[in-house]
C-alpha cells in the first residue's frame, strides 16, 4: 500500500505555544481520511503546514514519496495537492465562472499563451461549466462569488481546487455552517470524486459526517497523534473520548 | 465576460448583443471624433484637450490600481517624468517644433523605466504602507525636479514652441490626445478580459490565495505598474507639449495623484468605462470652476468637497450602481417575457461586472 | 566639526520629540481605525495658524493659546471623523478614507490660503528670539520648552492609554476589533475619541512647529505629512514606542545631514524608508506581518 500523503515527526510553534509536535500522519492513495479532534488540537495548522502556507519547524512532508517539506503554497498546489479554507476563500468580486477559471491558469501544457488572450480558453471553460455543474452551482456561472450562499461558495472553492486536477485534497470542515440536505449533497460528491480515485484528507467536526466518510480517521490532540485507525475502532478508544472530554466537551465549535 | 451559459444560449441572441455594443463603440468614436468639428470655441476645446489627456491617466491608473487593488497616490511621478523627459531631451538636443512629437515614445520608456525599481520596492508591502511609499516615492521625485541640476529647479522647462494657429493647434493636440486616451481605454479592455487581468482581479480579492493556485503575483502586479506607468507617461509628456511649460509643483502634483484616483473612483473603480466617465465628468467640472470661480481657493475647497461628496455618496462608483440598476431591469424583463432569449443571453454575457 | 555634530543631534533630539508628538496621534488612528489619515499634516498647520490668530490678535501667549487650541482641534477631529470617515464602510474603506482624508486636507489648505494667504508667517514670543547658551552654541528657548510640552503630552498619552479604562478600550480595539465588541467596548465612541486626540495633539505639535520652522504657509503640510508617513511606516505601523524612536532617530539624522546638505536632508527621510522596508516590510519596529497589512 502507498501513501498519497505523509506527515512525519512535524513540529510548529507559535511564540511559546507548540502547535504541533512530532506529529506523524500517513493518508494512503485512495482513501479518504478523516482528521479529527478537539479545538486548538492542531488539525488547521497541520493543513497549513502541509499545503505551505506556514513553514515547519522540524519533520518532513512527503507526497507520494516526493518531499515537499516548506515548498510554497503554489508549488504544492502545482504538484497535485489541492485544499479548501475553514472560512472559505473565494474571490469574492470575481464571478463564480471568473474564480474557476484563475485556478485554471497554470495548469501547464507547456504552451505559451499570450497574457493578453482571453482568461480561460474553450477547454479551459468547458472543463470549469463541467465541474461547476458537477458540484451543482453551475447556475451562478454568471454571478460575483460574493452572492453566494456560505455552503455554495465551500462548493465553489472544492470546483475551483479541482480544476488543476489534484491526486490529493485537503477539506477543511467542509460541513461546517452548511445546512444539513448540502451536508449530504458535499458528502456525496466526495464519494464521487473518491470512486475515481481522488484521494482526500478532511478536517472535520460534525462526526456523523467524518464517521460516514472515512475509512480511516487520525486524532490529533495537543498537536500530536494519539490515536488512528478505522473510524468504528477509533470512535471505541478511549484515548479519543479523553482527547473530547478532557479538554473541550463541545465539538461542534469552531476551530480556531 | 461572456459565460459558458451564454454560449448555450441563442448564438444569434449573442450576436446581436455584440453588434449592438459595437455599435454603441462606432458611435462614442464618431462622437468624439466629430466633437472639435462642431465645436470650435477655444476655451472649451482646450478644457477637451485637458479631459482626453486626464482620461488617458486615469484608464491607466486603473489598469494598475483598479484592478489589482494596490492603490497607488505616487502616479504623477511617471506624470511628471514623462514631461520632464521629453522637456530635457527637446532642450538638450534643441529639438524645436512637431519633431518633439517624435520624443513621446522616450516619455513612455522613461517613465516605464522608472517603474520597474519603483514597483519592486513598493509592491513588496500592501495596502497602507503601499500607499505611504508611493506618496514618498513621489515626494522624492518632486524634491529632484526642484533641486537636481538637470532640471532647471523652479523655473522648470518650456516646451519647443510650435508655429500653429490657435484654432489648428487645439484640433491637433484634440485628436493626439484622443488616440492616447482611446488607445489606454481600449487596452484597459483587453487587459481586464485577459487572462493577466484574471490574474490581477485575483490579487486584488486575494493575493495569497491566488498565489497558493500559481498565480505569480509579483511579475502580474509589476507588469501591471509598469504599463499603467508608461501611458501615464505618455500623457504627462503630451499635457506638457500642450501647456507649454512644466514645473516641479504642476508636473509632480499632489493634487494629480487625488484627482485620478477620485476619476476612477467616481466611475467604478476596476471597471473599464468607470475612470473614462470619471474623468469625462470631473475634469470639465474642475476646469470650469477654475475659469467660473477667480478666487483659486474657493475652488479647491469646492473641488475638495466634490472628491468628498464622491467619496461618501457614490462609493461604489456610478458605472457599477448603474450597471446593477440596468442588469436586474433586464432580469425583470427577461422574467416577464422568457421567449426574449436575447435579453437573457444580454445579462449572462454581460454577467455582474461590467 | 564635533561640536556641529553634537548641536545637530540635541536639534534631532529635540524637534524629534515634537514630532513625535504629531507621529503618535497619527500611528494611534492607524491602529484604532485603520486608516491613514493624510490630513494630519495640513491639520498641524491649521493648529500652528490657530496659534498664530490667537496670539497676533488677541495678543494671547503661545503656550497659554494651547488651552484653547488643543480643545478646539479635538473637537475638530471629532467631527471629521463623525462626518467623513464612520459612514466609509465595505471593501473599498481603505482606499476611501486615503481619499477622503486627503479630500479634507485639500479643503482645509483652501480655507487657510483663503483666510492667511500664501506668505510665510511665524509664530513669534520672547521664548521664540531670545536662547540660552548651553554646550557652546545658542538655543532658542522655545525648542526647550516645546520639547517639554511634547515630552509632557506624550506621557500623558501613555498614562491615558495604559491607566485607565478609557485607555484599556482603546488598547483592546487596536488589537483585534471584533473582541473589544465582545467585551462590550463601544468601538464607535473609541474612534471617534481618538480621532480627536490623536488631532488634538497637533495644536501643540502645530504650535511649536510654527515657532520653529522659520515661517510655515499652508502649503506646508505637504512636507509634515510626507515626514510624517515616513516616521510612522518606520517606526511600524499602529506602534506607538516605534513612531517615538523612529521620530527621534529620523529628526537626527536630517540634522545631521543638514550639516552638509542642507537641500537633501529631507531626501534622508524617504532613503531610509525605502531602504528599510526593502529589508523589513514591517518597519523597524512592526509587529507581526499579518497587522502590517
Amino acid at each position: 500500500m502507498t501513501s498519497a500523503l505523509r506527515v512525519e515527526g512535524v513540529a510548529k510553534a507559535f511564540g511559546g505555544v507548540q502547535a504541533l509536535t512530532g506529529c506523524s500522519l500517513d493518508v494512503e492513495e485512495g482513501s479518504v481520511t478523516g482528521l479529527i479532534g478537539p479545538n486548538g488540537s492542531g488539525k488547521t495548522t497541520l493543513f497549513n503546514v502541509i499545503t505551505g502556507y506556514e513553514r515547519v519547524d522540524a519533520g518532513d512532508v512527503y507526497a507520494g514519496g516526493r518531499r515537499i517539506t516548506n515548498l510554497p503554497p503554489q508549488r504544492v498546489f502545482a504538484l497535485g495537492i489541492g485544499r479548501t479554507f475553514q472560512l472559505t476563500r473565494i474571490f469574492p468580486r470575481l464571478t463564480v465562472l471568473e474564480n474557476m477559471l484563475v485556478a485554471a491558469q497554470h495548469r501547464g501544457d507547456g504552451r505559451w499563451r499570450s497574457p493578453l488572450a482571453r482568461a480561460g480558453g474553450q477547454a479551459d471553460r468547458r472543463r470549469a461549466v463541467e465541474l461547476l455543474e458537477f458540484t451543482g452551482i453551475a447556475g451562478h456561472a454568471a454571478a460575483l462569488a460574493d452572492t453566494l450562499s456560505y455552503g455554495q461558495r465551500k462548493l465553489l472553492e472544492l470546483a475551483y481546487v479541482l480544476v488543476a486536477d489534484p491526486a490529493v485534497v485537503l477539506l477543511d470542515e467542509p460541513a461546517g455552517g452548511v445546512n444539513p440536505s448540502l451536508i449530504q449533497h458535499i458528502a456525496a460528491r466526495i464519494r464521487d470524486l473518491n470512486a475515481d480515485g481522488r484521494t482526500f484528507l478532511i478536517v472535520e467536526h460534525n462526526m456523523d459526517f467524518v464517521m460516514g466518510l472515512c475509512d480511516s480517521v487520525t486524532v490529533l490532540d495537543y498537536g500530536t497523534v494519539v490515536a488512528a485507525g478505522p473510524p468504528a475502532v477509533v470512535r471505541e478508544d478511549p484515548r479519543v473520548l479523553d482527547a473530547y472530554l478532557g479538554t473541550d466537551a463541545d465539538p461542534e465549535a469552531g476551530d480556531d | 465576460m461572456n459565460s459558458g451559459l451564454a454560449l448555450r444560449e441563442g448564438a444569434g441572441g449573442l450576436r446581436r448583443v455584440l453588434a449592438l455594443r459595437g455599435g454603441a463603440a462606432v458611435l462614442v468614436v464618431a462622437v468624439f471624433a466629430a466633437f472639435p468639428l462642431v465645436i470650435t470655441d477655444q476655451l472649451i476645446t482646450t478644457i477637451a484637450v485637458d479631459t482626453l489627456i486626464f482620461v488617458a491617466a486615469a484608464a491607466a491608473w486603473n489598469i494598475f490600481s483598479g484592478y489589482s487593488g494596490y492603490i497607488s497616490l505616487g502616479h504623477a511621478v511617471f506624470f511628471g517624468c514623462g514631461a520632464y523627459a521629453v522637456g530635457i531631451a527637446a532642450r538638450d538636443w534643441q529639438i524645436t517644433g512637431t519633431a518633439e512629437f517624435a520624443l513621446l515614445p522616450m516619455a513612455a520608456a522613461v517613465a516605464a523605466a522608472i517603474a520597474v525599481p519603483f514597483g519592486l520596492i513598493a509592491l513588496r508591502v500592501r495596502r497602507h504602507t503601499f500607499v505611504v511609499i508611493t506618496i514618498a516615492v513621489f515626494f522624492i521625485f518632486q524634491l529632484m525636479a526642484f533641486n537636481l541640476w538637470f532640471t532647471s529647479g523652479t523655473n522648470g522647462l518650456a516646451a519647443p514652441f510650435l508655429l500653429w494657429s490657435p484654432t489648428t493647434f487645439n484640433d491637433r493636440f484634440y485628436y493626439l490626445a484622443l488616440a492616447i486616451a482611446a488607445g489606454a481605454a481600449g487596452l484597459s479592455w483587453l487587459i481586464r478580459g485577459s487572462r493577466f487581468g484574471l490574474q490581477l482581479r485575483a490579487i486584488r480579492d486575494d493575493e495569497d490565495r491566488a498565489r497558493g493556485l500559481g498565480v505569480r503575483a509579483m511579475p502580474v502586479k509589476l507588469a501591471a505598474f509598469v504599463i499603467s506607468g508608461a501611458i501615464t507617461g505618455l500623457a504627462g509628456a503630451l499635457w506638457f507639449f500642450f501647456i507649454g511649460q512644466v514645473l516641479p509643483q504642476s508636473g509632480f502634483d499632489p493634487i494629480f495623484d487625488l484627482t485620478v484616483a477620485l476619476m476612477a473612483f467616481l466611475g467604478g473603480l476596476g471597471t473599464v468605462s468607470g475612470p473614462v466617465i470619471g474623468a469625462l465628468i470631473l475634469e470639465p467640472a474642475q476646469q470650469y470652476l477654475n475659469l467660473q470661480i477667480t478666487n483659486n481657493y474657493l475652488s479647491q475647497i469646492l473641488l475638495g468637497s466634490l472628491f468628498l461628496a464622491v467619496v461618501l455618496f457614490l462609493p461604489r462608483g456610478a458605472v457599477p450602481t448603474i450597471g446593477e440598476q440596468i442588469t436586474s431591469w433586464r432580469a425583470r424583463q427577461a422574467d416577464r417575457a422568457p421567449a426574449s432569449r436575447a435579453a437573457a443571453a444580454a445579462v449572462l454575457a454581460k454577467g455582474k461586472s461590467p | 566639526m564635533i561640536r556641529q555634530l553634537f548641536h545637530a543631534v540635541i536639534d534631532g533630539i529635540l524637534s524629534g520629540g515634537v514630532y513625535a508628538l504629531m507621529a503618535v496621534g497619527l500611528t494611534l488612528i492607524f491602529g484604532v481605525l485603520d486608516i491613514i489619515n493624510i490630513a494630519q499634516g495640513i491639520l498641524v498647520v491649521l493648529g500652528a495658524y490657530l496659534s498664530y490668530a490667537l496670539s497676533v490678535h488677541l495678543h494671547l501667549d503661545l503656550f497659554v493659546g494651547l488651552l484653547v487650541t488643543v480643545p478646539a482641534m479635538f473637537v475638530i477631529g471629532v467631527a471629521i471623523q463623525w462626518a467623513f470617515i464612520r459612514p466609509l464602510r465595505g471593501r473599498d474603506r481603505t482606499a476611501m478614507s486615503l481619499l477622503a482624508c486627503y479630500a479634507v486636507a485639500i479643503i482645509i489648505e483652501g480655507i487657510l490660503y483663503w483666510v492667511f494667504g500664501p506668505n510665510f508667517v511665524q509664530l513669534n514670543a520672547s521664548y521664540v528670539t531670545s536662547s540660552v547658551h548651553m554646550f557652546g552654541f545658542y538655543l532658542p528657548y522655545i525648542y526647550l520648552y516645546g520639547f517639554a510640552i511634547a515630552v509632557l503630552l506624550v506621557g500623558a498619552l501613555y498614562l491615558t492609554l495604559y491607566r485607565t479604562r478609557f485607555g484599556r478600550s482603546v488598547r483592546a480595539t487596536m488589537q483585534d476589533r471584533t473582541a473589544a465588541l465582545l467585551i462590550g467596548v463601544n468601538v464607535n465612541r473609541v474612534a471617534a475619541l481618538t480621532f480627536g486626540i490623536g488631532v488634538a495633539v497637533t495644536a501643540a505639535g502645530g504650535m511649536v512647529f510654527g515657532a520653529t520652522s522659520g515661517g510655515f504657509n499652508p502649503n506646508s503640510g505637504y512636507d509634515l505629512i510626507s515626514r510624517l508617513l515616513a516616521i510612522i511606516v518606520l517606526g511600524g505601523l499602529g506602534s506607538i514606542g516605534g513612531a517615538l524612536a523612529a521620530s527621534v532617530f529620523m529628526l537626527t539624522v536630517e540634522a545631521i545631514v543638514d550639516i552638509w546638505s542642507p537641500t537633501w536632508s529631507i531626501v534622508v527621510f524617504y532613503a531610509a524608508l525605502v531602504l528599510v522596508l526593502t529589508v523589513r516590510p514591517t518597519g523597524l519596529f512592526g509587529r507581526q506581518a499579518a497587522r502590517a497589512q
